[in-house]
């Protein structure tokens, strides 16, 4: 098993390795972030520090799934994904590698955010462990979301594409800019089946030290249940898909 | 007893209504090397994806060196290496690079990835482009990795998808030469192949496979041995016409007649007694007659006389995919 893990470190390594300065991963995973966390400065100096939580989630949402469709859809496309299908590893620790480089690089992005607003913003980061376990489980979370859109499509901007379609939708029904309460049931209902609303639950937890919903812990159960919920389906759809 | 490497019983895949693969029954045996030969779509590339434990059989089994294929997938994979139709190595990636990423999925020891990765390179005669990205390679060059990269754990099989195509006469020769030598060193090679003069060329064994469906399975001179008592009558007609084999049709001695490139060749087993009716057919349709001559039966006869598909049609390269990044 120690073997089978390592490889799926060595996969991730590759990744980042030969992607990190793809554009699409630039424009979306880096830009935006960087552009959103900017204009809501611009527009509300006072504000910032309530909505900083949900503009790190945003940002390990944003580059985390960017990755994850150019290490699936990307290699798809020129058959290099075949590779690692021939080689002697499990689809389980393709997908874990695949989904550890995608995790890595936007835990990184939001690691960037996160110092931004609290050395610029001054916010304060209490509970640190939980802090860091909800965002790595966060950006796995996000990582597998990642790989199970992207895994149905051919080319990089439908991968993108698509993942706007979830990705949007998230930063106004996950709490990001205005709290989970304020919105009709109905959207509450949709806010509570994403991920990043748990994230964005967590972070406030330590970066504002109120503000949650629920309590930190159990976001971070839900986002481990989130991870192992999401690997399970994309591995079944990769299974199904790549068998055909 | 010679050890069978590779053994494939009633193994079968559709696509949809489409038989892909239909049944198939063959095995390989250690250090020989065996190729699939067929036209385009014949299912040599379902064949090889579903030994390679890329696509799932619908039915029937196959064990790779000990190893059955849909049971143990990843035991079967540890033995084998596969060069995909595609050049598909990473781009971004340097040569020597791409080859310890492979030693590495493949549970090559630490210690070995280096010196097996540069042993490759110069074995292949890339170490002066050892640093060089593979998306500025030549498709010699790619081709040559890619089977570089499928070596990097000594497999004792290697499957090769339609190793040529695409490859300019001097790049496909060197690596027809670089299989031979793999054989020598006793690996074991499954290829596939739509060039009847390579599979003749380089295989110990062959089995022809059209719509599905293995026809036969022969060494190449055991396959010519076959029609030998066929005789072949090359013409050279002109004007020349896709439509001058239906002229033959039902003309008393001729099995079979084929367009080979601009000649007509006829197949039979007393074709000599008939050739003044051939003739004055000919004549009788305004077709005059440039050259006319007896030729000894090759493979590609041979191919031609038991599939029925015409020679022409295995000339045709399949469409190139992009082979790299870019």
């Amino acid at each position: 098993m120690g073997g089978e893990l390592k490889k799926a470190y060595y996969i991730a390594r590759k990744d980042l390795k030969a992607y990190y300065l793809k554009p699409p991963l630039i424009s979306w995973g880096l830009m935006l972030p960087i552009v959103f966390i900017l204009s809501f400065y611009l527009r509300n100096p006072q504000g910032i520090q309530e909505v900083s939580p949900g503009l790190v989630g945003m940002t390990m949402l944003f580059s985390t799934t960017s990755m994850s469709a150019i290490v699936i859809s990307f290699e798809k496309r020129i058959d290099a994904l075949e590779r690692l299908l021939m080689a002697p590893i499990s689809l389980r620790i393709i997908l874990l590698g695949k989904g550890l480089g995608a995790a890595a690089f936007g835990w990184v992005m939001g690691l960037i955010a996160l110092i931004l607003v609290i050395f610029i913003f001054g916010l304060q980061a209490s509970h640190p462990f939980a802090l860091l376990i909800s965002s790595l489980l966060s950006c796995f979370a996000f990582a597998f979301l990642g790989i199970l859109i992207s895994v149905g499509v051919r080319e990089v901007f439908e991968a993108m594409t698509l993942s706007n379609f979830f990705r949007f939708p998230m930063i106004f029904l996950c709490g990001v800019f205005f709290p989970l309460t304020s919105m009709p049931l109905i959207l509450q209902i949709i806010g509570y089946a994403l991920p990043l609303t748990y994230s964005v639950n967590a972070f406030r937890h330590s970066l504002l030290g109120h503000g949650g919903l629920l309590p930190q812990w159990l976001d971070i159960l839900i986002l481990l249940g989130f991870c192992i919920f999401l690997f399970e389906i994309a591995t079944v759809i990769f299974r199904r898909r790549t068998q055909e | 007893m010679e050890k069978e490497i590779i053994r494939v019983e009633t193994l079968s895949k559709h696509f949809g209504a489409i038989k892909a693969v239909d049944q198939i029954t063959f095995s390989v045996k250690e250090g020989e090397i065996f190729g699939f030969l067929g036209p385009n779509g014949a299912g040599k590339t379902t064949t090889i994806r579903m030994l390679v434990g890329l696509l799932r059989p619908d039915s029937g089994s196959a064990v790779v060196n000990g190893h059955d294929v849909i049971r143990e997938p990843v035991r079967a994979k540890e033995s084998v290496g596969v060069v995909p139709e595609s050049s598909n190595l990473y781009g971004e990636l340097s040569a020597v690079e791409n080859l310890v990423y492979m030693a590495q999925l493949y549970g090559v020891p630490r210690g070995q990835w280096q010196p097996r990765a540069e042993e490759l390179l110069k074995e292949f005669n890339l170490l002066d482009r050892k640093g060089g990205k593979f998306q500025g390679f030549s498709r010699g060059m790619k081709r040559r990795l890619t089977i570089a990269a499928a070596l990097v754990h000594r497999p004792q099989v290697l499957f090769l998808d339609e190793p040529t195509t695409g490859l300019d006469v001097m790049s496909a020769r060197g690596l027809r030469s670089a299989i031979r030598g793999l054989k020598a060193k006793g690996v074991t090679v499954f290829l596939t192949t739509h060039l009847i003069q390579e599979a003749e060329d380089l295989c110990d064994r062959v089995a022809i496979i059209v719509k599905g469906k293995i026809r036969i399975i022969d060494a190449p001179g055991g396959l010519q041995e076959m029609v030998k008592e066929t005789e072949v009558l090359e013409i050279q007609p002109r004007p020349v016409s896709p439509s001058l084999p239906k002229m033959f049709e039902g003309l008393p001695g001729v099995e079979k007649a084929a367009l080979v490139e601009d000649k007509i060749r006829l197949y039979g087993e007393s074709i000599h007694n008939s050739i003044c009716q051939i003739l004055n057919r000919l004549e009788a349709n305004g077709i005059k007659v440039v050259s006319i001559k007896s030729l000894v039966p090759t493979l590609e006869d041979a191919f031609v006389k038991m599939t029925g598909v015409d020679a022409e049609i295995m000339r045709v390269d399949k469409p190139m995919k992009m082979g790299g990044m870019g």
